[in-house]
């Protein structure tokens, strides 16, 4: 018992659930926008990992570090942007098309990592984003290690949920998104676009979910190896459920779940004697099943997920 | 600008037409990679047709791939047929692997034929239970089976790991994860000599068979696909959806057990955690190509295995990723899908007129 | 003296694969005047209005607005140049979104989309005076998905005024109404036509079209086949304009009820929403005759029938079919026990659109022996039966093997009586069963309805059309809130008294009970 307590006293850990919730956030946040807009996007998973190569791969051949968040986004509002045109105005099934897109992004990205860098024995580094390390706010007892020794992205992230609520709660655009994931046929006859909105809210949706993929390579580590995304991107659209596509909500999802990874892997250090270590490897996977299972009896989806809708066939 | 028009009827001869242009279609786009990495192309194409049909080793190697394709891809496809998406088959491969190295390494004894039968049931069966789970938890609390199907196959993946460092680990393996030998009795005998097809080409083609016949001409086809297509009047109609849903998740988790057991038992001889490939994501493409039909789905799996072990051998021979094999695989996924689209719709356009 | 044209359709002309929809339709209306568009189902009204608006461009033809003195042509297919140009639309089935407040729906697309912020106070204190003025009210501020179905139309009504709409174009405002709220409704529009708005409104109720409109338009097929000023149309002129020929209603023999075969004992279903919700509900149905149940919309009909059909297990109460109580209510064994049940939605219900409609017409008794033998398809038999009853129910369409879903409405509502009737059922729930349906087909059905009573079925008919439940039923009920009651009359008056809730207590079947 009091080793639980000294892992929660220990300002480290929370500094490490802050960590492991950033990509997990920007992963949740896009999610929530495609959704919210009425569309489920399964490329997720393969999103990440092509804005994890970009990003990576940018920095490597040159660029900075935010030109390489720039492609991280950019590439990942690409494979979006076919997932929007197969699902809206196409009308394509979102699972498949999703599960396409993932498939498509995943060897893409791998195929063109291999293609760079044909014989490399170890993957290349690169100098990542490093803690922010603010003067004075840093040493701040307990909170300034926390919060302010974070990675400039983590702070993206943070400002990306601030802002997704604010366009949400508060813009005309929000109302419009979540008036076209409720009812397409409200917005189009107020003279709206519904295929604009939704590939719009799709494309964005995307950028983050990029960034969650480059803060991987370029944030908690230094460099691009293969299958390093490993299901974040199937956890976050299980968080998205359990977040009632709220982005307060997700933010808290990602954390709630940041910590018990880090509370994993301490536990882990400690019962590993024990405990087989895969044991400790499958909780996030399980963790995200029940969540789900908890969430799925009252979740409250937007109502026009998964349906196309088509212009003139009201 | 476009207005988006549905056509009348969808001819069969259209319905067939679909997935062969899709598949031509992610042929000719792989140019697109190949000639970023800077290959020439035509040798590239002449490369990857010889990878397959240069020799009769290399035919059978690429039946011997298409045979756990099929199996994935009639899972996927009965699931899809009931829109029960069973994203999953990779884990449930896995699953059905794990059982076959747990009673066919030793565990039990007996003669031949039905060692070998008790080492395939005992793969469908845990393939079976693989998707009873997710099944359960839609039918039971309407948590979303693609999510918890997905999520499973990270699950099974780290359990064969577990099992494969713990129990079942090989004593003589030199350290490596791997599981004992499949006993000589209870693997699948070859089909010909000193090629590595195996039986598992054979029951694979008789599930296709199977699975046509009970979706075409029973009543539990029938059911299949009535929930399938309108759950609502199904349910209206008296016809029990969970129960279906259930049945179908069974036989879908078996298929792909099954998967995992040819592997195994026919081809490789013992279990590593590296087993599959992404044998069960292929079968997704596989079942969409096939248009969820079990008998497409064996022109779909000789497809795709075709596009892996040519593009394989391509790339050995000019030196380009291997990574090609599942790009091709991935664009004629999105191929079908577009061309899906154009056999059901088609796009007018009109002129917009403004004169007074 | 007649007023300015403001708007005037012009040769707008639709079709549907080959359906044609509108052909070649000319049609004007004044300043300040109500024009009334009458005809039956697939006569071409909604596809108009919605040329009109911009959701469909039309193959042919112009739609013009008045402007600075002139009539100048709209772009088609942009349901933004529509509003601008002052015309408002209120659809049907409403185009709300639920999660949204009702001041966010009226706002949806009238602020500028990149703006940071939202200035809701001056737009709520201009709301407020829309609905002074107007006589609209409703609650800005909650949710859309909580609204009753009168508010909701009310808030359909503000969003096109407060796009300053001069032409107000309602499809069939009050089909979801009660006769009051649609006389307040009428009341209100009334009050906005006097301060200078036209009007254009879809019905098919004749008693309110004579009440309220002052020019009549009559359409058929997709053509304009009359058009006429209010007070020189009669019922029975515009009637038999809407169908091309004289109405003769079905002939209803007197009935001659026997022993019950269905009984409701204080049934209560529990749920959160009040459409889904049954509130100690108590009949009993007798061989041989027709019940009707009238109500408006959402008051617990779906329920009542998700009961009979068996998708719904009461939480209180008995359900017993031909003196027996079904223990366990489903489909299946509410099939099996006798009762047949044409659904009210029967594209999502009724049929499986992707299968044949021979394998539609078995799908209620795929264990019969008639059906399958070891579990394998008889499929001669399956065939053979459907040529049958195709021919004995005049089920037209591209034959049995075609999907279900290429039939028209009217043959699938054939199919599923077919399917339905064929089993001599001793029950039969019909749930809107003509609703959307042409007359020649909606009079089949209700033919077919009589006669299955005097082969001695129980019948129970809910319907939201009251002339259809005083045409065939022989006991009428109303439904509201929740609760059944038996009209003590067949007068139109004191039935929609009972529609809009006001149970008397003499006239209450059943007492408010305590609840547990």
């Amino acid at each position: 018992m009091t080793e639980l307590l000294d892992i929660f006293l220990n300002e480290s850990f929370w500094t490490a659930s802050l960590r492991i919730a950033t990509p997990l956030i920007f992963g949740v946040l896009g999610a929530l926008l495609c959704e919210r807009a009425g569309v489920l996007n399964l490329g997720i998973e393969g999103i990440f990992v092509v804005g994890a190569m970009t990003g990576w791969m940018a920095v490597w051949m040159g660029a900075g570090l935010w030109g390489g968040v720039l492609v991280a986004a950019l590439s990942g509002a690409l494979f979006g942007l076919l997932h929007a045109l197969l699902t809206v105005p196409l009308g394509l099934s979102q699972h498949v098309s999703g599960l396409g897109i993932t498939l498509l992004a995943t060897s893409a990205a791998s195929f063109t990592y291999r293609t760079a860098l044909p014989d490399v024995k170890s993957p290349p580094r690169i100098t990542p984003f490093q803690p922010l390390d603010i003067p004075y706010l840093s040493d701040i007892p307990f909170l300034g290690p926390v919060l302010f020794q974070q990675t400039p992205l983590t702070w993206l992230a943070l400002a990306m949920v601030a802002l997704v609520w604010w366009i949400m709660a508060r813009t005309p655009l929000g109302v419009a998104l979540r008036a076209v994931g409720d009812n397409p046929d409200a917005v189009a006859a107020q003279g709206l676009s519904v295929y604009g909105l939704r590939i719009g809210a799709v494309v964005g949706g995307s950028a983050l979910m990029a960034l969650g993929g480059a803060f991987l390579t370029m944030s908690a580590f230094d460099a691009f190896f293969f299958g390093m995304v490993n299901g974040r991107g199937w956890i976050c659209i299980a968080l998205v459920i359990f977040a009632s596509w709220q982005p307060g909500k997700a933010l808290l999802g990602a954390l709630l779940f940041g910590m018990f990874e880090a509370l994993q892997v301490r536990l882990q250090t400690q019962a590993g004697a024990v405990v087989p270590s895969q044991v400790f490897l499958m909780a996030p996977y399980v963790l995200s099943i029940l969540a789900l299972v908890f969430a799925a009896r009252r979740a409250d989806y937007p109502r026009a997920l998964l349906k196309p809708w088509f212009r003139g066939q009201r | 600008m476009i207005e988006i028009e549905p056509r009348a009827g969808v001819s069969p001869r259209m319905r067939l037409l679909t997935p062969l242009l899709a598949a031509l279609a992610a042929l000719a786009l792989a140019a697109v990679p190949l000639a970023f990495a800077g290959v020439p192309l035509i040798e590239s194409y002449r490369q990857m047709f010889a990878g397959v049909f240069g020799s009769l080793f290399a035919f059978t190697e690429m039946l011997t791939r298409a045979t756990p394709l099929i199996f994935t891809g009639l899972a996927a496809a009965i699931a899809f047929r009931a829109k029960l998406w069973n994203i999953g088959a990779e884990g449930q491969l896995y699953l059905g692997a794990l059982a076959a190295v747990a009673v066919g390494t030793g565990a039990v004894s007996g003669p031949g034929w039905a060692l070998t039968g008790l080492v395939l049931a005992a793969g469908a069966l845990a393939g079976a239970l693989g998707m009873l789970l997710p099944a359960a938890l839609k039918t039971r609390f309407g948590a979303d089976e693609v999510v918890t199907s997905l999520l499973l196959n990270f699950i099974i993946l780290i359990f064969v790991q577990m099992m494969l460092e713990g129990p079942l680990k090989d004593p003589m393996g030199l350290g490596w994860p791997q599981s004992e030998p499949i006993l000589d009795e209870a693997t699948l005998p070859k089909l010909l000599e000193r090629m590595r097809l195996h039986a598992g080409l054979l029951i694979a083609l008789g599930a296709a068979l199977a699975l046509h016949l009970v979706l075409a001409r029973t009543t539990w086809g029938f059911r299949i696909r009535a929930v399938g297509e309108n759950a609502s009047a199904a349910r209206h109609a008296g016809i029990s959806v969970n129960r279906t849903l259930i049945g179908v998740a069974l036989v879908s988790g078996a298929l792909a057990g099954l998967a995992g057991v040819s592997e195994v038992a026919g081809l490789k001889g013992y279990l590593t955690a590296d087993l599959s490939p992404g044998f069960g994501y292929a079968g997704i493409v596989v079942a969409m190509l096939a248009g969820l039909s079990p008998l497409g789905v064996v022109l779909a799996a000789l497809f795709v295995a075709s596009v892996f072990v040519g593009a394989d051998s391509m790339s050995r021979a000019m030196g380009v990723s291997s990574f090609l094999a599942d790009l091709v695989v991935a664009l004629s996924l999105i191929s079908v899908l577009v061309g899906g689209f154009f056999t059901r719709y088609r796009l007018r356009w009109r002129a917009r007129r403004t004169r007074p | 003296m007649e007023k300015p044209v403001i708007l005037r359709l012009s040769g707008l002309s639709k079709r549907f694969g080959s359906v044609i929809a509108a052909d070649h339709i000319d049609l004007d209306l004044h300043e300040g005047e109500v024009l009334a568009l009458l005809g039956e189902n697939g006569a071409g009204k909604t596809t108009l209005m919605n040329m009109l608006f911009g959701e469909y461009t039309p193959d042919a033809g112009r739609v013009l607005v008045r402007r600075e003195g002139r009539l100048h042509p709209l772009p088609p297919g942009q349901p933004q140049a529509a509003i601008a140009a002052g015309i408002g639309m209120v659809h049907q089935h409403f185009a709300l979104a639920e999660n949204l407040s009702a001041l966010d729906n009226i706002l949806l697309g009238a602020e500028p989309l990149p703006a940071l912020r939202r200035r809701l106070a001056p737009a709520r204190e201009r709301v407020g005076r829309l609905m002074e003025r107007s006589g609209l009210a409703a609650p800005l501020d909650e949710r859309v998905g909580a609204l009753s179905v009168g508010e909701r139309q009310r808030v359909e009504i503000l969003k096109a005024l407060w796009r300053d709409a001069r032409v107000l174009v309602l499809d069939e405002p009050t089909a979801v109404l009660t006769p009051q709220e649609a006389e307040n409704l009428f009341t209100s529009l009334r009050r906005m036509v006097a301060g200078g708005l036209s009007v254009i409104f879809i019905s098919h109720k004749l008693h309110e079209v004579l009440a309220f409109s002052d020019r009549i338009a009559v359409l058929r097929h997709g053509r304009k086949v009359s058009e006429m000023p209010t007070h020189d149309a009669d019922r029975a002129k515009i009637a038999a304009m809407m169908v091309g020929e004289e109405i003769a209603p079905p002939e209803r023999p007197p009935a001659s009820p026997g022993e019950e075969v269905l009984a409701l004992e204080g049934v209560s279903i529990r749920a959160r929403s009040a459409r889904e919700r049954l509130d100690d509900v108590s009949l009993r149905l007798r061989a041989g005759e027709i019940i009707g149940i009238a109500g408006v919309s959402g008051n617990g009909q779906g329920a009542l029938a998700a009961l009979i059909s068996g998708l719904r297990t009461p939480d209180r109460g008995r359900i017993r079919v031909a003196g027996r109580t079904m223990r366990r209510p489903s489909p299946r064994n509410i099939i099996r026990a006798g009762v047949g049940r044409i659904p009210e939605d029967r594209h999502r219900d009724g049929v499986v659109g992707a299968m044949s409609v021979a394998e539609n017409l078995v799908i209620e008794r795929l264990d019969a022996p008639e059906v399958q033998r070891r579990g394998f398809l008889r499929r001669r038999a399956i065939r053979a039966n459907a040529e049958r009853l195709c021919h004995e129910y005049d089920v037209r369409g591209p034959g049995i093997d075609a999907p279900a879903r290429l039939l028209s409405g009217g043959n699938i509502q054939k199919l599923i009586l077919a399917r339905v009737l064929d089993l001599s059922p001793r029950v039969i729930l019909a749930n809107q069963p003509t609703r959307g349906l042409d007359f020649g087909a909606a009079d089949a059905v209700a033919r077919r309805l009589i006669a299955a009573r005097q082969k001695g079925a129980g019948v129970i008919l809910i319907s939201e059309d009251l002339d259809e439940i005083l045409a065939l039923a022989d006991r009428i009920f109303v439904m509201h809130a929740g609760r059944l009651a038996e009209a003590p009359g067949r007068e139109r008056t004191e039935i929609g008294l009972l529609m809009a809730g006001q149970m008397d207590a003499p006239l209450a079947a059943s007492p408010q009970k305590a609840r547990p």
